[in-house]
Order: structure tokens, then C-alpha cells, then sequence
């Protein structure tokens, strides 16, 4: 049995661990090659481990269990030119993407808010997005096959939640930016047959989420608990579920679908 | 290979054509068995836009779902007649032994009328169809798939005129975004049982219902006698991608989604399948 994406490369940001593996796995398992890169390394903001070297190689040995082919590279989606290098790495020996994930992504918030954090959280959640689409864009462009771009943005992109602390201000306005970048490219690249939809995930049993500093904040505050209840009878969803929406975005079932804000959240939205 | 809802059941109205038989059709090839149900005949207010389906199609669907060897009850129902429908799905489950997926599809088309134009007729033809028919195909499920107690996933054929308004189209529009309230409440309501409730959102999809020279004329009113070429000419401005309507698969790709344990903390989405129609 083929899969839904044989033959096609994918660029998969934030690939280290938690949603970006699980994205760059099931996207290999559905017979796609990949081009995985992470920052591998710490934001001083961030108050919980971020991946190492070792996560992201290990990304690249599960994806090679698969049979698949796959290209790593340590790059920061904040400096362009950096991650244009990674991708043109990965283009070089891969072939041109026709699906990227934007995955990459941070979340800043504890109990020691810092005013740095709204300026890192805006500049990875939202501009490492749009640099994401910026160096691929053209290259899918000129593959004349058309393509799937799919946004990571949150339930915290359509609804006023994430908390009172620069970090959680700034993930909360990042991740509603994210839709307006999603809107706008899925104009301006339709005439390409390049289809960009945005994913927002309710909380996602990742490193992200499951951590003391994150687990002490949202305890900090009622209404930030409340804001994390699901419709569904599950705290939390896995990283596969949001895999699987974005393997349905990127193949030919969601040939037409483009514009989308896809809610993977148990209902969250909807509670509202 | 397993599929992708093998071992489901699935009901879906107004299985004889169009959307509703591609549904069948794509479920089927994925392992569902089928609860087929259809007007199967001419109503009343219609003939003026487009034929009704009829029993041969309805048998038809029967037929090619067979071919793909799964099994399927399909039973002639109103889906405004709740009694006869609550019925046909009974003795479909009695059948088939359980239900898990539900795709409210059966719907009609009509339009041209400014608002203050419609007949008290036709707008209740169209809303007791598409709105009080789709109340009715949850209030006859919802039951069986509480007392199963394994979840299940209900997915309501609404429209890009659910989402925005729609000119001299009010009844189906008013009835499209009916839809999209039912969806909301009943998402809310069933979560507690992990019942999934989300909303499809076409554009023009390459059926008869839309293939007609009637609905041509709603989009080339100075033009008598619209060809196809023109149709899909002025279709083709409306939709970002450039396509002048999506085939009925491609909705059927996005129910399979939402049907399958793919989409198992999916629910309360308005999920569009319009080629960016309502974005441009």
C-alpha cells in the first residue's frame, strides 16, 4: 500500500522532539523524505529544557527506520539567513519541498516573567514563521507542482488566553499573527496551487507543555486552569493528533482546502 | 491494509447521488458498513431548479457499495419526516448492529429570489430540508451512539453559505447557518460522551446540483442559456485556487477525516473544503 505522500519532500522546522518529530515521523510514514531542522539549543527566556543535538539526531534515526530519507540541520528560524542555508542544504540533496511545517515554536511563561520574553516569543512564533515561508516559498513556487504550507498556531491564536505576563501576551498576539500570515499567503500563493491552512492545538502532551514551569503557572492562576479545559473528557491531546491533521491538510484529500484554521482541541474553542 | 474506519457504521442521507453517494462510496472503500437513506423522488418546489433523485440512483449507490464488498441498508426517507426516518435508521442498525459516524448531507438547492421575494413555500421546502432535516437525522442518532457509549462522530453538510451571506440565496443560506448552530450546540452537548460534532463547508461541488442551467444563470444573470464553458469560467473567479468547483470526493476526503479515530480530538470545527472561496 503507497502511501499518501510518496515521492514528496517535506520541511519540518522545529523537528527536534515533541510536535515537530511526531510531524516529520508520520509525514515519513506516509512515504515523504525530510528536511528536519531545530535550534538545538537554549532561549535564555524559555523555562524549560529546550532540544539538544541529540534530539534532533535522533529525529533523523527514527525517520531513517522508516526508509526514508532525511536531511538535519541546526539552524534558528529567527536569523533568515541561517535557515535559508539549512533549507537550501536540505533542497540540494532532497529535491524541492511541496510541504513545510511550521512547527518551530516557543512558550515562555513562569512565575519569574522577564520583559525579554514578549520580544523572543514574537520573534520565533511569528517571525520564524514568516521566515519559514519566505525561504521555501519560492522553491515550491518553482517546482510548478503546487503545495501545502501548514502554520502552527494554538487555540491561544483564536482566543484571548495565555496569561497576563509578557511572554504569555506575546505568545497569545504570535500565535494570532500566525493566522494573519496563514490568510495572507494562501491568497497571494493560490495562483500556484499552494494551499496554506493554519493547525491550533489545545494542550499537547510535548516537553512544552509537561514541565514544572509550565504545570506551576498554569496552577498559579484559576482562570489560566480554566483555560486549558477541554469539551472532550482529555486534558490533553498527543502530538500524533496533530500529525494527522496535518498529514490530511498536506495530501491530495485536502487538494481544495486552503485558509483553514484547524482546531485540534478537544472542543476548546468551541466551549468558549 | 486495514482501512481507515474499518469496522464503522456509518448513516448518511440523501445517499442516492451526488455528495451523499460519494460519501457511501468513500467510506465504504475505507471499511464502513452503510445506512443509506434518500428522498428518492421528485419534491414539490424543486423541479423548477433541478431533478430529484431517484430510485435507480439510490440503487445504484446500493450497487457500487456492494462492489466494494461492505454491506448496506438503504431505505427510501424524508429526512423532514422524522418518524420515517428514525425508522429507516432503526432497522439499519438492527441490521448492521451498531452506529459510529453520521453524515447529515441530504440538502436541497434554490435561489434567485430577492428575500422579500421568497414564497412562505419555498422557504420552508429549503430550511425544513436542510436545517429541521438535519436536527432530525442527529434526534434519531444521537440515541443509539449514547447507548453504545463508544463515542462516534457527527458530521453535518453545511456550505460557504454558512459562513458568509449569500445574495438573493436567502432561505438555504438562512439554513446553512442553521446547520452551523446545530453543530456548535451538539458538539458542546455530546462531548461529556466523546461524541464528535464538526461542520463541512463546501464550495460549488461538480453535482447536479450545481451543474444545471438554472444555478448558471444565478451567477450569469444577462445570459439566457449559459454553456458549461461559461460557467466554469465565472465559477473559477469565485474560489482562490484556481478550480472552478471541487469534486464531491474531495468533501467526501474531509468526512473521512472527521469520521476516523484521525480526528479523535477533533470536534466543534467548521471545517471549509472551498478552495479558498470564503477567504478571498
Amino acid at each position: 500500500m503507497a502511501g499518501q505522500l510518496e515521492g514528496r519532500v517535506a520541511f519540518v522546522t522545529g523537528a527536534a522532539r515533541g510536535q515537530g518529530r511526531s510531524h516529520a515521523l508520520r509525514l515519513a510514514q506516509e512515504g515523504a523524505d525530510i528536511i528536519a531542522i531545530d535550534i538545538a539549543a537554549q532561549i535564555d527566556t524559555v523555562p524549560y529544557p529546550m532540544s539538544n543535538p541529540g534530539d534532533l539526531a535522533e529525529t533523523a534515526k527514527q525517520i531513517e527506520a522508516l526508509d526514508r530519507r532525511v536531511v538535519t540541520r541546526i539552524a534558528d528560524v529567527r536569523d533568515r539567513d541561517a535557515l535559508q542555508a539549512a533549507f537550501d542544504a536540505g533542497v540540494a540533496e532532497l529535491g524541492a519541498p511541496t510541504i513545510v511545517s511550521a512547527n518551530a515554536g516557543i512558550a515562555p511563561m513562569s512565575l519569574h516573567p522577564k520583559a525579554q520574553e514578549w520580544q523572543d516569543v514574537i520573534d520565533v512564533n511569528l517571525t520564524g514563521v514568516y521566515n519559514t515561508v519566505e525561504v521555501s516559498k519560492q522553491a515550491m513556487i518553482d517546482t510548478g507542482k503546487g503545495g501545502a504550507y501548514v502554520l502552527t498556531s494554538s487555540t491561544a491564536g483564536l482566543a484571548g488566553i495565555g496569561g497576563n505576563t509578557p511572554g504569555g501576551i506575546g505568545y497569545t498576539a504570535a500565535k494570532h499573527g500566525v493566522v494573519g500570515l496563514m490568510r495572507t499567503y494562501a491568497n497571494t500563493l493560490a495562483q500556484y496551487s499552494i494551499r496554506v491552512n493554519t493547525v491550533h492545538p489545545t494542550g499537547v502532551n510535548t516537553p512544552m507543555v509537561v514541565n514544572d514551569a509550565m504545570q506551576e503557572f498554569l496552577q498559579s492562576d484559576p482562570a489560566m486552569g480554566q483555560a486549558m479545559a477541554n469539551a472532550l473528557p482529555v486534558p490533553m491531546v498527543e502530538a500524533v493528533d496533530i500529525s494527522n491533521a496535518i498529514v490530511f491538510l498536506v495530501s491530495d484529500a485536502g487538494r481544495y482546502i486552503t485558509g483553514v484554521t484547524l482546531p485540534v482541541d478537544a472542543g476548546f474553542l468551541n466551549k468558549r | 491494509m486495514a482501512g481507515r474506519v474499518d469496522g464503522k457504521v456509518a448513516f448518511i442521507t440523501g445517499a442516492a447521488r451526488g455528495q451523499g453517494r460519494s460519501h457511501a462510496l468513500r467510506l465504504a472503500q475505507e471499511g464502513a458498513d452503510i445506512i443509506a437513506v434518500d428522498i428518492a423522488g421528485s419534491i414539490p418546489g424543486m423541479d423548477r431548479f433541478y431533478p430529484g433523485a431517484t430510485q435507480d440512483d439510490l440503487d445504484e449507490t446500493v450497487a457500487r457499495v456492494e462492489a466494494l464488498d461492505r454491506r448496506i441498508v438503504a431505505i427510501k426517507a424524508d429526512v423532514r419526516d422524522f418518524t420515517a426516518l428514525k425508522d429507516a435508521l432503526d432497522s439499519g442498525v438492527a441490521e448492521l448492529g451498531h452506529l459510529d459516524v453520521v453524515s447529515a448531507n441530504a440538502g436541497v438547492f434554490q435561489f434567485g429570489d430577492k428575500t422579500e421575494d421568497v414564497s412562505d413555500e419555498d422557504w420552508d421546502t429549503v430550511n425544513d430540508i436542510n436545517a429541521k432535516g438535519v436536527w432530525h437525522t442527529a434526534k434519531a442518532a444521537i440515541p443509539h451512539l449514547k447507548q453504545q457509549g463508544t463515542g462516534g462522530s457527527i458530521v453535518l453538510t453545511s456550505s460557504t453559505a454558512g459562513i458568509m451571506g449569500t445574495p438573493n440565496v436567502a432561505a438555504y443560506t438562512a439554513s446553512k447557518h442553521a446547520v452551523v448552530g446545530i453543530m456548535k450546540t451538539l458538539a458542546l452537548e455530546l462531548a461529556p460522551f466523546s461524541i464528535r460534532v464538526n461542520s463541512v463547508h463546501p464550495t460549488g461541488v461538480n453535482t447536479q446540483m450545481i451543474r444545471n442551467e438554472a444555478t448558471y444563470r444565478l451567477f450569469l444573470p444577462d445570459t439566457p442559456h449559459p454553456t458549461d464553458e461559461q460557467a466554469e469560467e465565472v465559477f473559477r473567479t469565485t474560489n482562490a485556487l484556481p478550480i472552478p468547483w471541487v469534486e464531491p470526493v474531495d468533501i467526501s476526503n474531509a468526512v473521512l477525516f472527521l469520521a476516523s479515530d484521525e480526528a479523535r480530538y477533533v470536534t466543534g470545527l467548521q471545517l471549509k473544503v472551498d478552495a479558498g472561496y470564503t477567504l478571498k
